[in-house]
């Protein structure tokens, strides 16, 4: 199978979760979309790594998966404290930053 | 400009005899400190026991000006029998890096008979004051500035450098405002001191630009210092531009100080003040400080003959001015007062013809028989219930006679008839005038003499002599002890101080203060006319007798003057001009208040207008832009999500052209 169909796989992936996170007002969604985003790169770097034969890449991935766990216990405790406290997980009604 | 100072360093002082540079802390001058800090101890004291001890707070004062004088006397011996530039370390005042300036004292022959004078008249006033204010509201607080006015002026005359000079110059300027404004429920007396302040700051401004330029030129405000690269060891090498504008700058802060024209409009004003006040500060001692600076200066002030010659002009037309002036005032103190200014100019004719040394002889006789005129003047208010009027007295010398010898005394003594201490500084003043050729201002200080033995005869025939002509509600009296022994001790100084002092033109004070000024030796002056010393010193006394001689014929004891200032024999235009004071303080009331008053408020609307219009509009400005710019935050996040994606995909786009 060319190597091609993994990179144009991943950038539909990317493409897919970008989208998400911009149409996307649920914050869990949102943040589904990120993870979608991430392992999108993934499958990249693994691919990438299989076309130059280096082991460069995976070991990348590997970090990816790293970040991405203590990313979610971080987020996902945010999330549920903001809903503690708005009642709401919709990212567009709090609009603080509203100049 | 240091080589070049430091190369014309050793030709000095080859003929003219000069101090050698000491640092001494033993003897008396190690514990010279005491000497402004007992007087400021004081001030404390008797600020803070005011409450508990009522009265008996004025003893605190009088006792830290006494130990004062005794530490004083102490250091003048230590002088005499070590003559020498001695220099007490004390504290550092200033320590930044390569700028250090330390409060050292400075003490040599002028320093010494400055303290000696301060701390001598001082305590003197202080006795004085005893009996003088008692029962006023505040006596316990006219002590203590007393104490105060008493510190500045120490600290002035035992600075070792400009900057510690200017620090007792601004105290002595407080102290003044103090006590002119002792009294200040009346709005007239507080408006007299603010304008002794406001006047005296218009010449602090002179004497600090002289300062930086000095500090510019030498590098250092120490008038002395142990490696000889002060101020005063330099002066040898200004060139004569430079000496011109330190010395004009130098004079400027004196003529504020020493009320010289065109600056003296405050002293006369600053009589509202109590008359020790005025005795004290305002005769005898502040006043002086001017004469001080110039002397402590001469080395500066000889390097240019023109400033000399201006020095020598301000000094004979304040004291021309001024005399006319006192012939025509009525209030006993005024014509002190413009006495005061006249012969403050008499010092700066001294300074400004070289006869720095006859300057400062002046200064000592004067503070002695004007300390004495202002405290008799005192005793005679006190007699008259506070009245100034020289009409509504007359006939006090039965009713007060240790008054009026001690006045008799200090009137000889300063209308110049041998052998009272003012007419040998007078004369030796006239006497260099004449010789170092400045004949005009010989002549005009000759008239002055004249006029000055005039009005000061008119004021003591007009209190003294003659009928009484004070109203039955007036009970005078002689004063109180403590009033009238001050007045005894000045009228002994009065009387045998010039000739003790200095009985011959190179007398002993001349050779005390000889290392200390700047001889005259290089300076150009101009040739001499025919006169010998005789003829000088026979035309000074022709002046007094003259002056005295009108003067009785004009207001002695057989004229009728029952009809008080109706009787003036004095009349016309001229005399007119003469009362309202040639409508000098008019004249500045129209250009400084009227017209400056005027400038200002055109120039508060360009503030208004132009300067905080520039800064509202920068602010405006800036506000407007955030106004419209604050639009593009909307606070939806998924909007600045969008706009770093398109950022994104835009610098991607624009990388890819750029490899391609």
């Amino acid at each position: 199978m060319p190597i091609g169909y993994y990179f144009a796989l991943s950038a539909m992936m990317f493409c897919i979760g970008l989208a998400g996170v911009l149409v996307r007002r649920n914050a869990i969604v949102l943040f589904m979309c990120v993870e979608l985003m991430l392992n999108a790169v993934n499958l990249t770097l693994a691919g990438g790594s299989r076309l130059w034969g280096g082991a460069d890449g995976q070991v990348f991935v590997f970090f990816v998966i790293v970040v991405a766990a203590a990313e979610v216990v971080v987020g996902l405790a945010l999330i549920v404290n903001i809903f503690f406290r708005r009642g709401t997980l919709d990212v567009d009604a709090p609009r603080l930053l509203k100049g | 400009m240091h080589t070049l100072v430091l190369a014309t360093q050793a030709t000095e002082g080859a003929e003219h005899a000069s101090n050698a540079f000491l640092e001494t802390t033993s003897g008396a001058i190690g514990l010279a400190w005491l000497i402004p800090i007992l007087p400021l101890l004081g001030f404390v004291l008797v600020l803070v026991t005011a409450k508990s001890l009522r009265e008996r707070a004025a003893f605190i004062a009088i006792t830290m000006s006494t130990l004062s004088f005794v530490l004083a006397v102490a250091v003048f011996f230590q002088v005499s029998s070590e003559p020498g530039t001695h220099v007490r370390p004390m504290v550092d005042f200033i320590n930044a890096g390569p700028l250090q300036v330390s409060w050292d004292l400075l003490i040599d022959q002028l320093t010494a008979v400055m303290l000696l004078v301060v701390t001598g008249v001082g305590t003197l006033v202080h006795v004085y004051s005893l009996g003088y204010m008692h029962g006023d509201a505040r006596y316990e607080r006219f002590f203590a500035y007393l104490n105060l006015f008493l510190f500045s002026m120490l600290v002035l005359v035992l600075g070792s450098s400009f900057l510690m000079l200017f620090v007792g110059w601004e105290l002595v300027g407080l102290s003044s405002y103090l006590l002119i404004g002792f009294w200040f429920e009346n709005p007239e007396y507080a408006a007299a001191a603010k304008k002794a302040f406001i006047t005296n700051r218009v010449g602090d401004v002179s004497f600090m630009v002289a300062m930086f330029l000095i500090f510019s030129t030498f590098g250092t405000l120490d008038f002395f210092t142990a490696d000889h690269s002060g101020v005063l060891e330099l002066a040898g090498g200004l060139n004569s531009t430079t000496a011109l504008a330190i010395g004009l700058l130098l004079m400027g802060g004196a003529a504020a100080k020493s009320a010289q024209i065109p600056l003296y409009v405050w002293l006369p004003d600053a009589m509202a003040g109590p008359t020790p006040v005025s005795a004290l500060i305002h005769a005898a001692t502040m006043v002086t400080a001017g004469v001080y600076l110039t002397a402590r200066s001469s080395s500066i002030l000889v390097m240019n003959l023109d400033v000399l010659t201006v020095v020598a002009w301000i000094g004979v037309l304040t004291a021309l001015m001024a005399a006319l002036i006192a012939i025509r005032q009525n209030d006993i103190k005024k014509i002190l007062a413009y006495s005061t200014v006249s012969q403050l100019g008499y010092m700066f004719v001294g300074i400004g013809t070289g006869g720095f040394s006859e300057g400062v002889f002046h200064l000592v006789t004067h503070a002695f028989f004007k300390g004495l005129l202002f405290l008799a003047a005192g005793s005679v208010m006190h007699a008259m219930a506070n009245k100034t009027d020289a009409w509504k007295m007359g006939g006090l010398r039965k009713v007060m006679p240790l008054t009026f010898w001690t006045s008799a005394i200090a009137w000889l003594a300063i209308s110049g008839v041998p052998p009272f201490a003012g007419f040998f500084s007078k004369d030796q003043i006239l006497t260099t005038a004449y010789e170092h050729g400045f004949t005009a201002v010989w002549a005009l200080g000759v008239l002055t003499a004249v006029l000055t033995a005039f009005y000061m005869s008119r004021w003591f025939f007009l209190i003294f002599l003659g009928e009484a002509r004070y109203g039955d509600d007036v009970h005078p009296h002689e004063s109180p002890t403590s009033m009238t022994a001050p007045l005894m001790v000045l009228g002994v100084l009065s009387l045998a101080g010039g000739a003790v002092l200095n009985f011959t033109h190179h007398g002993p004070f001349y050779r005390w203060l000889e290392p200390v000024v700047a001889g005259t030796g290089d300076v150009a002056f101009a040739a001499h006319g025919p006169l010998g010393e005789p003829a000088l010193i026979g035309i000074s006394i022709v002046a007094a007798v003259v002056g005295i001689g009108l003067a009785y014929a004009l207001y002695g004891p057989h004229r009728d003057l029952s009809q008080g200032a109706m009787s003036e024999p004095i009349r016309g235009p001229l005399a007119e001009l003469m009362e309202r004071k040639f409508f000098v303080d008019e004249a500045y009331e129209a250009v400084f208040v009227t017209f400056g008053g005027w400038v200002s408020e055109r120039l508060a609307v360009f503030d208004k207008r132009v300067i905080d219009g520039a800064v509202n509009g920068a602010g405006g400005i800036t506000s407007l832009g955030a106004r419209v710019t604050r639009r593009a935050q909307t606070g939806l996040l998924r909007g600045y999500l969008g706009g770093v994606v398109a950022g994104t995909v835009v610098l991607v786009a624009v990388l890819l052209v750029q490899v391609r």
